[in-house]
């Protein structure tokens, strides 16, 4: 949608449409083949002003059988009084950081009191009171071309560990799930191609309500992402209207959402738990208050919370793991539109 | 300094012919001709300070209100400006931040470095009695007050729907500056940026063609003053960036209002395309901030050291190199947008060897002050305090320009600190520096050295405590650009707005310094700095003739200083 927000009440029932549907907005990849069978009128209709406030959708907590995690205080989210970066929970963000605080940080600060030092020394030094008559040395090729050579020596030491941690970014493991994240004036939108399209939006929680929770405001919402400890999780950022940033401080993950692209990015966590994380582009009014939650549940927990969604959004069993092996699932699952999705459900992996 | 001029072989030249008629008409003209119709570099460069210091009072007191709103969680101030209404609040936190940068990058340092002391006193170091082209230089500094105008109306006319003001950050990205603000405010900022750009270019073309054809006998450009040095490199960095800007702007306006698709991916164009366009400006504009400072840091050292400026050559290319590696670096604002691996590895390198110049011009400012004979009035003491804080702030551009690591930073807080470190430490220290050390010469009055230096030392300590707690908020993962945030946030915004407070007590003592001084200021001598201050400005009377070297001084025997 090109229009955005600001085109009317016409245009977001429009776009209500497209994600109650599980179809992407027209300019954007192809919706997974499933999407128009599972259209059921799961989620109530939105209401008129949707695109403002579009707590339309049922929060996680409403799913039968599925328990809300608890976040721990001081994990995956802002610590009061911080001055550090978030304990980190991925194999990059533990890279990131290590080369942050033990290499990057420490070298700023050598070079910073080195600098203080020297100029300390040369005001106590060289004060008037000190000094008989001003020296009129201008060169010493010597000390220049060590200050330039040094310097460079250090960064070229440094671009070594930055370039491998490049690197590591850019080279994920094979995925085992794609969530694809769509930014929204001022929401995210959160879809599982591979288990049936599963789709749902994310919308910050008020402040009574994330009280109630004993989650932080401004960080809580009322969907998270769910995805599996342990697995590789790839994240397809897009946009639907202005520019936004999927940002996860604790997993050091940050992806523009730009409008007509698909951005990749990834992440593996091993610690079931719940992280926060805030829109990082200016995008618009409430550019503040469209957080992110990911709630990391151990495999068959994942396993369970899909099966319950795609129960809740009339979505046959489907995905990796969850079709054929899927005896925890209740017995009582809707088959009635079986033979109809059967037919795409099993290349999806 | 390179220009060690024979300073009685000098004095002869700067009394200009008394008792000619034709001379005393055009030297005196009345009140209006003189400020509105104005042909001097010095009245231009006169106005262009007192524009900068009025825009640096709006920018500020729009960061003040920033600051008071950040001080606790939730919304208590920008409510009062919008009857209670919290979304309003919100859009016209997008509005101030908007206007805060916007004002202070081209109506506040801009002006005051080029516009301000680059006027005064680029033609007066090198010995020429005016700029090239005078009346251009009158048509560029009205351009920039219709631009700030402009600017000013856009926060009363619509932006999106229902809100007044543009909201889209100083970088204007689309959609938000295309689909997401259909009102006429974008419209307004964009014009505004045209004629702020436009007075730019016609600026840097003045000041090209008054340091390559202006300079007296044997002022050879690497005699030139350091300052000098540092107004060309800027002068060829505007001239070869703003175009750029001017073209990404102008799609910008075509795609909101002519149905052009530059940046709309729905008629096949790219909103990453306008980013590319802004920051092949953006990044040499940061440059631009900063290497007039440079040229005033630079001047004052050598002056209160007693000593000639220490690797002059290389303090001159270092600074030509900055700016050259400065347009090859800009993608390291848009790390996060989604570029391949090998782009981000191309500009992480090149953004690291920005630490090479850079360290050389800190390192040769210190073997500057080694071995001289230094004191520390006011200037000194901005100098440096520029040194330090520059440092500090160029250090942590180091962590940024690593692109992996920047994933983590990009759009919080850290970013925030270090670009207010290096420009509200950087180039606004240098900007106190030069205006305490030229003040008496163009007024003609002394300021008083305690109130400086009590502004000094109140401003040094506001400023820290102020930017310095944003890069805790940084690495603990706040976000820019929000108006309101998690309770975790509380205690480092809250001593950054204390900060705000006691830089405020600062600024009011520079205020009452420049008033008391204007009015109650001793006559100032033509060089109150003694045996240090060897450029021409110096040589001549505080203030300065109306016209200065009618007779142009012959530098040709004067040997170098290094």
């Amino acid at each position: 949608m090109t229009k955005g927000w600001a085109s009317g009440l016409k245009t977001a029932a429009i776009v209500a449409a497209f994600m109650i549907a599980g179809t992407a907005p027209a300019q954007e990849a192809p919706a997974p083949a499933t999407a128009p069978a599972v259209a059921a009128p799961t989620a109530p209709p939105a209401p008129a002003d949707v695109a403002t406030a579009p707590a339309a959708a049922p929060m996680d907590s409403a799913l039968v059988g599925y328990e809300r995690m608890a976040p721990t205080p001081g994990v995956g989210m802002p610590v009061p009084k911080g001055i550090a970066v978030q304990e980190q929970f991925t194999p990059i963000g533990q890279e990131a950081k290590f080369l942050l605080e033990k290499i990057l940080n420490p070298l700023i600060a050598i070079i910073s009191v080195f600098v203080l030092v020297l100029m300390g020394y040369v005001v106590v030094r060289y004060r008037s009171a000190a000094v008989e008559t001003p020296s009129t040395n201008t060169h010493n090729f010597t000390i220049e071309v060590i200050w330039t050579l040094v310097p460079a020596l250090i960064l070229l030491a440094v671009a070594f560990p930055s370039f491998r941690l490049l690197a590591n970014q850019y080279d994920p493991p094979k995925a085992d799930v794609t969530i694809k994240v769509t930014g929204y004036q001022w929401y995210w939108g959160y879809e599982y191609p591979d288990y049936g399209g599963i789709s749902y939006d994310s919308v910050m929680l008020s402040k009574a309500d994330a009280e109630k929770n004993g989650e932080p405001y401004q960080l809580a919402v009322d969907n998270r992402i769910v995805v599996p400890a342990g697995k590789t999780v790839k994240v397809l950022v897009t946009a639907a209207d202005v520019l936004h940033s999927f940002a996860v401080p604790s997993f050091w993950v940050k992806m523009d959402a730009v409008p007509g692209r698909i951005n990749e990015t990834w992440f593996k966590v091993d610690r079931p738990g719940v992280y926060y994380g805030q829109c990082s582009e200016l995008c618009g009014t409430k550019h503040g208050f469209m957080p992110i939650a990911v709630e990391v549940l151990s495999e068959e927990d994942f396993k369970r919370w899909v099966r319950l969604k795609q129960q809740q959004d009339g979505i046959e069993p489907t995905g990796p793991g969850i079709a054929i092996a899927a005896p925890a699932a209740p017995a009582a699952a809707p088959v009635s539109t079986a033979a109809l999705a059967a037919p795409a459900a099993a290349p999806a992996a | 300094m390179a220009t060690t001029a024979d300073t009685h072989a000098l004095k002869a030249h700067e009394d200009h012919a008394p008792g000619d008629a034709h001379h005393d008409a055009h030297d005196h003209p009345g009140f209006f001709a003189r400020w509105f119709l104005s042909t001097n570099h010095k009245d231009i460069g006169t106005l262009y300070l007192i524009f900068a210091i009025f825009a640096g009072i709006v920018g500020g007191a729009l960061s003040g209100f920033m600051r008071w709103e950040l001080a606790n969680p939730g919304m208590q101030v920008l409510p009062w400006f919008t009857d209670g209404n919290i979304d309003a609040a919100y859009h016209l936190w997008n509005v101030f931040i908007t206007g805060h940068g916007l004002i202070m990058v081209f109506f506040m340092v801009m002006p005051a470095l080029i516009g301000g002391f680059g006027n005064w006193f680029v033609p007066i170091m090198i010995g020429a009695p005016d700029m090239a082209f005078p009346r251009m230089n009158n048509v560029s500094y009205w351009l920039t007050t219709v631009a700030f105008i402009l600017l000013g109306a856009s926060m009363f006319v619509p932006g999106p729907a229902g809100f007044d003001g543009a909201g889209t950050g100083w970088t204007v990205y689309p959609p938000l500056s295309t689909s997401g603000h259909p009102g006429p405010a974008v419209d307004l900022a964009i014009f505004s940026l045209h004629l702020a750009g436009a007075a730019s270019i016609l600026g840097a073309i003045n000041f090209i063609t008054t340091i390559f054809n202006m300079r007296a006998p044997g002022m050879t450009l690497h005699k030139m003053p350091l300052f000098v040095w540092s107004v060309l490199v800027t002068a060829f960095l505007l001239l070869l960036s703003l175009p750029v800007l001017a073209g990404a702007i102008t799609m910008l306006l075509t795609d909101r209002n002519f149905g052009t698709t530059f940046f709309d991916p729905a008629g096949g164009g790219d909103p990453v395309l306008y980013q590319h366009l802004f920051w092949f400006f953006g990044h040499p504009e940061v440059y631009i901030m900063i290497l007039p400072a440079f040229g005033i840091v630079s001047q004052i050292i050598s002056t209160f050291s007693r000593k000639p400026v220490f690797g002059y050559l290389g303090m001159a290319y270092a600074m030509v190199a900055i700016g050259f590696v400065g347009f090859i670096v800009w993608a390291h604002h848009m790390f996060t947008v989604g570029m391949s691996v090998n782009t981000k590895m191309y500009f992480t390198a090149a953004t690291m060897i920005i630490a090479v110049p850079t360290g050389i011009k800190i390192f040769s400012w210190i073997a500057t002050m080694w071995g001289g004979k230094m004191t520390f009035q006011t200037p000194m003491l901005w100098a440096l305090g520029f040194i330090f804080m520059f440092t500090v702030g160029g250090v942590t551009g180091i962590v940024l320009s690593n692109g992996g690591v920047d994933t983590y930073m990009h759009d919080t807080y850290y970013v925030v600190a270090h670009f207010h470190y290096v420009l509200s430490l950087g180039a606004v220290f240098g900007l106190f520096a030069g205006f305490y050390y030229w003040f008496s010469k163009m007024s003609g009055r002394e300021y008083n050295e305690f109130l400086g230096k009590l502004h000094f030392w109140v401003f040094f300590i506001g400023v820290n405590v102020l930017f310095f707690p944003m890069h805790f908020l940084g690495q603990d993962g706040m976000p820019r650009r929000i108006p309101d945030y998690p309770e975790a946030y509380a205690y480092w915004n809250q001593i950054a707005s204390w900060g705000y407070a006691i830089m405020l007590a600062g600024m009011a003592v520079f205020f009452v310094n420049i008033i008391w001084s204007l009015v109650a200021g001793r006559k100032a001598a033509a060089n109150p700095w003694g045996e240090g201050a060897t450029t021409l400005e110096w040589t001549l009377s505080s203030p300065p003739p109306f016209h200065q070297f009618e007779t142009v001084p012959d530098l040709r025997n004067v040997k170098t200083a290094h």
